[in-house]
């Protein structure tokens, strides 16, 4: 079972963004690292500077690099910007929407979390065009992921295991609407909350979580206890999504349940050190509300990862 | 449910239940797994308020709503009736908070979709009850009818 | 002219939106192939055979929405819907998924294939990959795009365009939003329901009236405050920088007075939502749109009248049409 680490997904401040991918690079036992700005066009100069060193770091260090590409493609910069990227050599592009897939015509390609993907049909419809590595929307069920796993055994199948949920996306910056200011002159205010904003009910229940045009969940998820299902049923990678928290620990933790070295119970605990006062879920994956954390059902998984040892 | 001295116009309603039951046998099928819930209907202007139940179709007035009712439904007399032939939009109702919807919302809707598919005529329906006076009965109605109706926002701007 | 695009919910409605004047009847069938999967919603095979005749025999043209994404080892129920719904004699098929776009351009070559919103092509790069791939003849444009965007996109794409004009805003991307989801386990995109009605609660308060889904509290109305729709979007919440209508205001989507943009900017069709609404609002709303069409292409000018009484929270907006929106 391979791990991979999604790109960041909020405003981080660009040394920062730099330095936490020479980190990963370094010290973080991960397999795929997808990198790249794709919540907000508006964003992307910032880190474009860096990407090169970036790229270069982590392919040194053994990685494979994906570039992600934009989630909404609306306006002609970001059509241009989507075909400049389909463009790209020597690393795979990570399709976040179809805007990609015509310009890359036909050539091998990953496909992100942000590609309705719901059934083999469709998942055998992208395998056919290219696709060598798809990660499924986090809403599927594990009777659906498996389904799909199944149908395209030549295509890395990858499963959205830790982070906030990427819940939806919009035309309209919450961010820049929350602060009264347009769009347009936004003044990055999205860059104040590294982890997000929270949003919660009026009776002060903790809800979703703001990202500038994004939407994700305030749980985090954490399929450590179902990793062993997981690979049962042809997953063949699971994705950390970064938050802003000590993430070479998130991902030595997933390594270390996948071999065997800790149980699903102690690396979750482990995960709370590491991102405390967030809470876990893994709804979704069970076909319940997508905040609901069953640890009942982690303990189920667990006995079954035990059996298939290193994964 | 106590026995009330409402049973004249309980009988005559659910008279008028069983007719468009006979006369649209489709009716009730879009209530689906709703079907047997009991609704409570509380006309706010009126002293009283009903329980209907459609399969087996079944009213009765009572002075004030039970508990154990799957669902509760409120809203002027002048709304309801138009709401049953159709003539107001129910959700256009609801966010004019002149509608108000407690308890199973899943059925609320699964009847509300029925009623508004069947097209009911309440005028032809009271009519053909009254057999020899049914035209009066009609008449009567129909003045009546556009008094009500006449006073609801949503129809009068929209028409 | 540009055609008007009618929602019907009931064989009752499809009537109703015919009267008034709709070029085009939309609607699906009773189960979640569809994006409206409501209760006591929807067609049957055999209404949908005889709604098709009706608009037929009225020179209306009857557009299938079998709009959601097929569940895992289940395609077939998606697959059952595209024949039934050609065989019955559909005008065009309107499809979300590549899956199903991919079958019925195989299966059905001579059939019509409408691009649904729930695609959420945004673009005319998104949009060729569609008419290329399989054939589509028309994109329903997602609620994200300006006026002049939109213009771009006819300008650049070989397929028409259809866009709303009236009726439910969605703020987020259509068909990649799973915020009803993560609040009660139903999937727009799977079970093909927004807020699902089982998951709705009303409750009567010394505050006014609160409405929950799924256990998370959407919103609270003061007794005489409009309401809107119990879904999360468009809901009251709070954060560290302000509370309120985080994402959007209970509104809908009243673009009468965009039309000649609209026009301009090279639309083929205009789609009013609502297939879970009643009789009323279909006939007056279309109605009001046949009205606003006619005095577009006669140059004069009309009083037509308001449709707020059918608007969530008794507002409208101009949406994303107009810049400013985001």
């Amino acid at each position: 079972m391979q791990l991979s680490l999604g790109p960041v997904l909020y405003n981080w401040a660009p040394e920062r963004w730099r330095d936490f991918y020479f980190r990963i690079a370094d010290e973080a036992p991960v397999d795929v690292v997808s990198v790249g700005e794709i919540v907000c066009s508006k964003r992307s100069p910032f880190f474009a500077d860096h990407i090169p060193a970036v790229v270069e770091r982590l392919q040194s260090a053994g990685k494979q690099v994906l570039l992600g590409s934009l989630i909404l493609v609306s306006l002609r910069r970001e059509r241009r910007q989507t075909e400049e990227l389909a463009a790209a050599e020597g690393v795979l592009v990570e399709v976040n929407d179809l805007t990609c897939l015509r310009a890359l015509a036909g050539r091998p390609h990953a496909i992100g979390p942000f590609v309705n993907i719901y059934n083999e049909a469709s998942a055998a419809f992208h395998a056919a065009r290219g696709a060598r590595r798809i990660c499924l929307p986090p809403e599927l069920p594990l009777t659906s992921v498996a389904a799909i796993a199944k149908a395209i055994p030549d295509v890395t199948t990858e499963v959205f295991a830790f982070g906030r949920v990427p819940l939806a996306i919009s035309a309209r910056c919450y961010h820049a609407r929350l602060h009264k200011l347009a769009k347009d002159n936004c003044r990055f205010v999205c860059e104040k909350d590294p982890d997000g904003l929270l949003l919660k009910t009026l009776e002060q229940q903790d809800f979703l979580t703001i990202n500038g045009v994004q939407t994700l969940s305030h749980t985090c998820a954490n399929l450590l206890g179902e990793a062993g299902l997981l690979h049962e049923s042809s997953v063949g990678s699971l994705r950390l999504s970064p938050q802003d928290c000590d993430m070479v620990v998130v991902a030595r933790t997933f390594r270390d349940v996948l071999d065997g070295r800790e149980d699903a119970d102690g690396g979750s605990r482990r995960l709370a050190a590491a991102y405390p006062s967030v809470p876990f879920a893994n709804g979704f994956l069970w076909a319940e509300p997508g905040h609901v954390y069953r640890q009942a059902r982690s303990g189920e998984a667990q006995g079954s990862a035990a059996q298939t040892g290193s994964l | 449910m106590r026995p009330l001295p409402l049973s004249p116009l309980q009988l005559v309603l659910a008279g008028v239940l069983q007719r468009i039951h006979r006369r649209n046998p489709a009716i009730f099928d879009r209530l689906g797994d709703h079907a047997r819930a009991r609704f409570g209907i509380k006309p706010i202007d009126l002293p009283f308020a009903f329980v209907v139940e459609a399969r087996p179709p079944r009213l009765s007035v009572v002075r004030s709503l039970p508990h154990g009712l799957d669902a509760r439904i409120s809203a002027s007399l002048a709304n309801l009736l138009a709401l049953l032939e159709g003539r107001l939009d129910g959700d256009a109702l609801m966010f004019s908070r002149e509608l108000v919807v407690e308890g199973d919302v899943e059925a609320v809707l699964a009847l509300r979709n029925a009623i508004d598919d069947a097209q009911l005529d309440l005028a032809t329906e009271l009519s053909s009850l009254f057999g020899p006076l049914g035209a009066p009965a009609r008449r009567a109605f129909e003045a009546a009818r556009g008094r009500v109706i006449g006073s609801s926002g949503q129809g009068e701007q929209s028409r | 002219m540009m055609e008007l695009i009618c929602p019907a919910g009931t064989p009752a409605a499809l009537k109703s939106a015919i009267d008034a004047g709709a070029d085009a009847i939309y609607c699906g069938f009773n189960d979640e192939t569809n994006a409206r999967n409501f209760p006591g919603l929807n067609f049957s095979r055999d209404e949908l055979r005889k709604g098709i005749a009706l608009a037929h025999g009225r020179g209306a043209r009857v557009l299938v929405a079998i709009n959601t994404f097929p569940r895992a080892s289940a395609v077939d129920i998606w697959h059952r819907a595209v024949d039934d719904a050609v065989n019955a004699g559909a005008d065009a098929l309107i499809l979300a998924d590549i899956g199903v776009m991919d079958y019925a351009a195989r299966r059905h070559p001579n059939q019509r294939l409408h691009v649904s919103v729930q695609a959420a092509a945004a673009n005319p790069d998104a949009i060729a990959f569609y008419a290329e791939n399989f054939g589509a003849r028309r994109v329903v444009l997602p609620r994200v795009l300006s006026v002049p965007e939109i213009a771009e996109i006819t300008r650049e794409s070989a397929c028409e365009t259809e866009v709303f004009v009236f009726g439910g805003l969605c703020v987020m991307a259509e068909g990649r939003c799973s915020l009803s989801s993560y609040a009660t386990g139903k999937s727009p995109n799977m079970q093909g329901v927004c807020s699902p009605p089982s998951h709705v609660v009303y409750e009567q308060t010394a505050e006014g009236t609160k409405s929950s889904l799924g256990g998370f509290t959407i919103n609270r109305f003061a007794a005489s405050e409009p309401a809107g729709y119990p879904t999360l979007c468009k809901g009251r919440f709070s954060t560290a920088q302000g509370a309120g209508y985080i994402f959007e205001d209970p509104v809908s989507l009243d673009a009468t007075t965009l039309l000649r943009g609209l026009r301009d900017a090279g639309v083929t069709a205009l789609k009013i939502e609502g297939r879970q609404r009643g009789r009323a609002y279909v006939e007056s709303v279309v109605r009001h749109f046949r009205h606003a069409l006619a005095a577009l292409e006669s140059g004069s000018e009309t009083d037509i009248a308001s449709l707020k009484p059918f608007t969530e929270g008794q507002a409208s907006t101009l949406g994303a049409y107009r810049k400013a929106w985001r």
